[in-house]
């Protein structure tokens, strides 16, 4: 897209189409053209990628999931049995299974403590509260690659940071050899490990922006009516960050489906021990890329997005966000 | 009395752990760095750090890999040429969004809504096989183009527009400013804040992203970082120092940018959360 990133060639853009609008050729008719067409101008560019490198891959992609092939170039119509393959693969299964398992943790292990420590971070006498916030969403600095390749080491049994940190404190249930990536029942307990580390500190700023939108003196009457910091959470604290939780939740929930980086990498390019790091997403790449069934790909693609689609309605559903709006 | 006793044990007994869950959370990153100055013979001996520093993981970096300086450079290229073609795409069509009324503009943002919800895994096979058509597989147009735009930037962007008065808009006007003039001029230096954040946010986006560009290159000369470290691993993972210098290598430009851009960040992330 050569013309309209430098800007000057917009401008000649306009004034030429000031000359074709010659009749009257005072400032005042070019100026309400130009106003006039401006936001089309403006939104032209975007527009154009948005719709050949953004819809049409969609629609796109809904075809090709009905078709069989090998590479970009051979295409044979199978109407819905990439789907039924799906159904019916044990990989897949283990797939979703492990994705689902990964976003249950996510869900109930990662924002609590997220909510938790934004809690305690946002009260007004803990000191150092800047760095306090700075040290725990470092990790977020690293992608989830590099997040990947660092863990990957730090469960290298004898070496490893995790085994020497555990072992001295739980001798009999950490040996120093503990091997958490070769062994199949460790490899989902090191990859939530990793992630909580990773992503904790990040829901953790949303929740504490969260917080402290809420109105003080709320609590200050909850207290004044005799209610306990219990009863103060419920009554004051989760309506006032209800619709930052529902984001942080669906957020979450929809990262936490397309997880493929982290365990990828940590697990040295593999599935990991009896796929016990088998994601979705890894699924899609090892057929769509490495098998180069792209119509498969799409398949995978669409199951994805409507696992994506129901749980975030349901989440929507259970926590009430819709209620106002519908009303 | 008592009860402000308890208060301020209570209030110890917070800070306390809140510093050692901080320790906690920190200690893998002290690790990384000390993994990286210990030489072979002391890394097994020193948890942390080694009395003898070693710079032979850096060594190692550079020259068992031959392409690591390369991989580096070329992150630093697409991670840049694409924030600067996101901000330019994504700021205009945020201006147009929130200060013009134009044909189409209601059926667009709702088609831009819906894309945002899609998981987008969904379209890598098809947009693969367009890109193969184009000819732009291996190259870094194949990353460049499809990730020119940003709905989620377009929105960040028009949310930060939309707290503009008009006054000054029409003002600008009666002066004679062409409306390209008015973006340029106006709207660009007064979002400065959100131009951080959003050069910070999309920085770190393609920074790390993993799975595209690990679809469309296949030249080792051309790999990203994350992609050299992925082939790393496979081919010398015995050498645990030298991952890990590479590793700190590739996440020093974030932390630099982020240190430059951090109060912009908090602000970007959490503003479509808060207001929306």
């Amino acid at each position: 897209m050569p013309s309209p990133m430098a800007g000057r060639p917009l401008q000649s853009a306009q004034a030429k189409i000031a000359i074709m609008n010659k009749p009257a050729p005072e400032k005042s008719n070019w100026f309400s053209v130009q106003h006039k067409i401006a936001p089309y101008l403006f939104i032209a560019p975007f527009l154009f990628i948005f719709l050949v490198f953004g819809c049409y891959p969609i629609v796109q992609s809904l075809r090709l999931s009905l078709y069989a092939t090998n590479g970009p170039k051979s295409h044979v119509f199978v109407g819905l049995s990439n789907y039924r393959f799906l159904i019916g693969d044990s990989d897949f299964r283990t797939a979703v299974w492990n994705t689902l398992v990964y976003t249950f943790w996510s869900v109930f292990l990662q924002l609590p403590l997220a909510l938790g420590l934004a809690m305690l971070l946002s009260q007004k006498w803990i000191k150092a509260r800047g760095l306090l916030r700075m040290a725990f969403f470092s990790p977020n600095l690293m992608g989830q690659a590099f997040v990947a390749v660092l863990f990957g080491i730090l469960y290298v049994p004898q070496y490893g940071l995790v085994n020497r940190a555990l072992h001295p404190l739980l001798p009999k249930l950490v040996p120093l050899d503990t091997k958490w990536l070769q062994d199949a029942n460790l490899v989902m307990p090191a990859i939530v490990l990793a992630s909580l580390w990773m992503y904790v500190g990040f829901n953790m700023i949303y929740f504490l922006a969260a917080l402290q939108a809420v109105d003080q003196e709320l609590y200050e009457a909850a207290r004044v009516d005799g209610a306990n910091a219990w009863h103060q959470f419920l009554a004051v604290t989760v309506p006032g960050i209800k619709p930052v939780a529902v984001f942080v939740l669906v957020t979450a929930t929809i990262g936490s489906f397309q997880l493929y980086e982290l365990p990828y990498l940590m697990l040295n390019n593999t599935a990991g021990p009896k796929n016990a790091g088998l994601t979705i997403v890894m699924y899609l790449y090892q057929n769509g890329f490495v098998t180069g069934d792209l119509g498969l790909a799409s398949a995978i693609g669409w199951s994805l997005a409507l696992g994506v689609l129901v749980i975030s309605l349901f989440q929507l559903r259970v926590t009430g966000a819709y209620k106002g709006e519908a009303a | 009395m008592n009860r402000n006793a308890a208060t301020t044990a209570g209030r110890l007994a917070t800070q306390a752990l809140l510093i050692a869950l901080a320790a906690i959370v920190l200690m893998p990153l002290v690790w990384l760095i000390a993994a990286t100055t210990k030489g072979k013979n002391d890394q097994f001996h020193y948890t942390f750090f080694a009395p003898t520093l070693s710079g032979q993981n850096y060594v190692d970096l550079f020259h068992k890999t031959d392409v690591f300086q390369h991989n580096l450079l070329n992150s630093i290229f697409l991670a840049s040429t694409t924030v600067i073609v996101q901000l330019f795409f994504s700021s205009l069509a945020g201006f147009a969004l929130a200060k013009y009324n134009f044909k189409g503009k209601g059926p667009l943002t709702v088609l831009m809504l819906a894309t945002l919800m899609i998981p987008g895994q969904l379209t890598m096979a098809p947009l693969f096989e367009l890109l193969h058509w184009l000819g732009l597989v291996d190259s870094y147009l194949g990353l460049i183009i499809p990730g020119a735009v940003s709905v989620f930037g377009i929105f960040l962007f028009r949310q930060s527009i939309l707290t503009i008065p008009d006054e000054l808009l029409q003002a600008a006007r009666i002066d004679g400013c062409s409306e390209f003039q008015i973006y340029r001029d106006i709207i660009m230096p007064v979002s400065r804040p959100m131009i951080g954040a959003f050069c910070l946010i999309s920085f770190m986006g393609t920074w790390n992203s993993f799975l595209w560009p690990q679809i469309i290159l296949h030249n080792r000369r051309l790999f990203t970082l994350p992609i050299a470290l992925s082939q790393m691993i496979g081919v010398y993972n015995q050498e645990y120092g030298m991952l890990m210098a590479g590793t700190l290598i590739s996440v020093l430009p974030v932390v630099i940018l982020f240190l430059v851009l951090q109060k912009e960040f908090v602000a970007g992330l959490t503003a479509g959360a808060v207001k929306g």
